[in-house]
């Protein structure tokens, strides 16, 4: 069976500096694999080569077993990955429940369909209803998007990438600057979205990441240095010295 | 669906309220078949005319600007094109004896917008943003001056004329007399009006909106923003090509000046004067501009001037338009606490208009002496007579201009107190303001 995502030989280049250093990655369906690593290591880029936000300057991305890298992050989309963003961003003058149903549109086919009335479309209505629901927004329907507070507008984030029902969510630090209530009711959120799904995700948090996470990749300089389960890289000599130790100083 | 997904969704429109928004609908329509009962005179038909023609160009910008965040310096090339195109068609038409009625017409119009918008707007609609405003000023001014050399389509300075009365009559109607013409206006501007409106409230509307705030977001919910603005653009050369058509039908004439930059301006300035933000704005500002271009220009020489100076006044002061300043309002009606702003408003307007005035006197009198300063000093504008060279009118202007801003100042500190308190009531009552 062909792994949700992998990433073979990506480097990716601005001029002369690679910030991006021969990644080798496998994250296999239904795993949680979370990307660690300090400040500057290419966590963010990396997902910005799998979104398609950005095209890798060699090596291949691919998607259940299919190439995608060099496609456009709209047509990656379609085929089933979903992604969320470190800043905040949503479609501000924008209700909540537009910003979800603008989520839902595609993946119920409607494509730019100009002959229907929005509002007479079951399947849509229902499914914004229920990511409102399973993100606890409902009492804030109507308020624009911009209107929220900060850990509504992550959750928001996150609703808008599950909406479309992708297999694949990659989430780019969901819980930063979030209080630790509010990281608890975040994770809990994340584990009952990506039910069944495959995640990946990027976080600072470690006991976010250690009771999250499957498996573990542990990303410094623009190199894959360790991957394994919580524990192998809780053992693991030159992820402490790389990274974690560096936390415990 | 479960329970708590199905309450979650807002409430599906009433009978009674939806009954409530298709008597709207009907009520503007019986309105516009009264319109000319009220006002029987031709000339009010023309303006009434002109205006109905002003709504439906101004809405057509808006699908760019308010909905989809485009903002186009170039939106007459659709509108004029439209307007020669059926010129054209009605010299064919009345030469050939074509059995098409003069209402159809129109179409041709919005056929003709919808190819131009189509073929140009693929390359300058993959940017929004400058990149988009710069290449429709760009392919504007090719199209234009392309009008004054291309002259056996565009007709050169004169352009083209055509007599709309030879068509196939309908109903007896040769479409000779102006009430005809202002029903026929008033027909396709309200098909043209709700088709609009409707555009708002399907998939592609909303992802336009999208779109507007965050093309970026948009790729990744699998929307190509490129495609989104592309379909906006050919709706809005579409609705502006029937615009422009029926402005040619109202003249008989379709020339250069339909497809220039003032034209572009002109329909830029009345959907930002009427607020991009809501559906209505650009109706509102049309209505406005409309007047205001009518009844200025005979009030003083350079009206272009005082346009101008709202254009800026809006902009700085009231983005939103003029129907978002009544749209802040709303919540303040809602909580009964729209009556304490009155008294304040009441006291800023009498230093604001005092500085007004005093701003018209000295930009007439400055007018008068750099414009023709060797006429007659006694001067007339805005229906008042005065005297440009007498100190006292300009002891009076200093006075007015200079008074009225400092007195004003204060008093729109009053009005911002006033604000507040009245919004504040309003969010206890837990109305959002």
């Amino acid at each position: 069976m062909s792994a949700a995502i992998e990433l073979r030989g990506v480097e990716k280049r601005f001029g002369d500096i690679a910030i991006i250093r021969n990644i080798n990655l496998s994250v296999a369906k239904g795993e949680r694999h979370a990307l660690i690593g300090p400040n500057g290591a290419g966590k963010s880029t990396t997902f910005n080569l799998i979104s398609g936000y950005m095209a890798p300057s060699s090596g291949s991305v691919l998607l259940d077993g299919e190439v995608i890298s060099g496609l456009r992050p709209y047509q990656i989309n379609r085929r089933g990955l979903s992604r969320s963003f470190q800043v905040t961003n949503v479609f501000a003058n924008m209700s909540v429940w537009e910003n979800l149903r603008c989520a839902v549109l595609w993946s119920t086919g409607q494509r730019y369909a100009f002959w229907k009335n929005i509002d007479n479309l079951p399947e849509v209505r229902e499914r914004t209803a229920q990511i409102l629901a399973d993100i606890s927004l409902t009492a804030r329907r109507d308020v624009p998007a911009g209107l929220l507070t900060y850990a509504e507008q992550r959750a928001l984030e996150i609703g808008i990438t599950v909406a479309g029902r992708a297999d694949v969510i990659l989430l780019d630090e969901p819980t930063a600057g979030m209080s630790h209530a509010e990281t608890e009711r975040a994770v809990a959120l994340i584990r009952r979205l990506t039910e069944g799904r495959t995640l990946l995700i990027v976080e600072h948090d470690m006991s976010v990441v250690f009771g999250l996470a499957d498996r573990i990749s542990v990303l410094v300089y623009g190199q894959i240095i360790a991957s394994g389960t919580p524990e192998e890289i809780r053992g693991n000599p030159k992820v402490r010295e790389a990274y974690l130790g560096e936390e415990a100083a | 669906m479960s329970e708590i997904a199905s309450s979650a969704a807002p409430a599906l429109p009433a009978a009674a309220e939806k009954l409530k928004f298709y008597g709207l609908w009907l009520a503007a329509a019986v309105a516009l078949l009264l319109l000319p009962m009220i006002f029987t005179s031709g000339g009010s038909m023309t303006t009434f005319s002109l205006i109905g023609i002003s709504i439906i160009f101004s809405l057509s910008y808006n699908i760019l600007l308010g909905q989809t965040g485009m903002l186009s310096f170039g939106h007459a090339v659709y509108y004029g094109l439209g307007g020669f195109l059926v010129i054209h068609a009605i010299n064919i038409i009345g030469a050939n004896k074509l059995p098409i009625p003069l209402p159809l017409v129109p179409l041709i119009g919005a056929l003709a917008g919808l190819f131009f918008a189509a073929l140009l707007g693929w390359v300058s609609t993959q940017r929004s943003g400058t990149a988009f405003a710069m290449i429709s000023l760009g392919v504007a001014e090719l199209i234009a001056s392309s009008a004054l050399i291309l002259r056996t389509f565009f007709g050169g300075e004169a352009g083209i004329s055509a007599n709309r009365t030879k068509l196939l009559k309908l109903f007896g109607w040769n479409f000779g007399p102006q009430i005809q013409i202002y029903y026929l206006v008033a027909a396709w501007m309200l098909i043209a009006v709700i088709a609009m409106y409707a555009l708002t409230r399907t998939p592609l509307g909303r992802m336009c909106n999208a779109v507007r705030d965050n093309p970026e977001r948009v790729q990744f919910v699998g929307y190509n923003p490129h495609v989104v603005r592309y379909l906006a653009f050919c709706f809005s050369g579409f609705f502006a090509g029937i615009a422009g058509g029926l402005a040619a039908i109202n003249f008989e004439i379709a020339n250069s000046a339909y497809l220039g930059t003032v034209q572009s301006g002109t329909v830029l300035f009345a959907t930002y004067i009427g607020g991009v933000g809501f559906f209505i704005g650009p109706i509102v500002g049309a209505i406005f501009v409309t007047f205001l271009s009518l009844g200025l220009s005979d009030l003083t020489p350079v009206w272009q001037l005082y346009f101008g100076l709202i254009f800026i006044a809006v902009v700085v002061f009231a983005p939103g338009g003029i129907t978002g300043l009544l749209m802040m309002h709303r919540p303040l009606l809602k909580a009964g606490t729209l009556t304490q702003m009155l008294p304040s408003y009441l006291i800023a307007l009498v230093p604001t208009l005092a500085m007004i005035a005093g701003l018209i006197l000295s930009i007439e009198t400055i007018v008068h002496y750099t414009v023709n300063p060797g006429e007659d000093s006694h001067i007339k504008a805005f229906g008042v007579s005065f005297d440009a060279a007498s100190p006292y009118v300009w002891a009076m202007a200093a006075v007015l201009l200079i008074g009225g801003f400092l007195v004003a100042r204060k008093t729109w500190t009053l009005v911002g107190h006033a604000w507040d308190g009245a919004t504040s009531v309003a969010r206890e009552k837990g109305i959002a303001a």
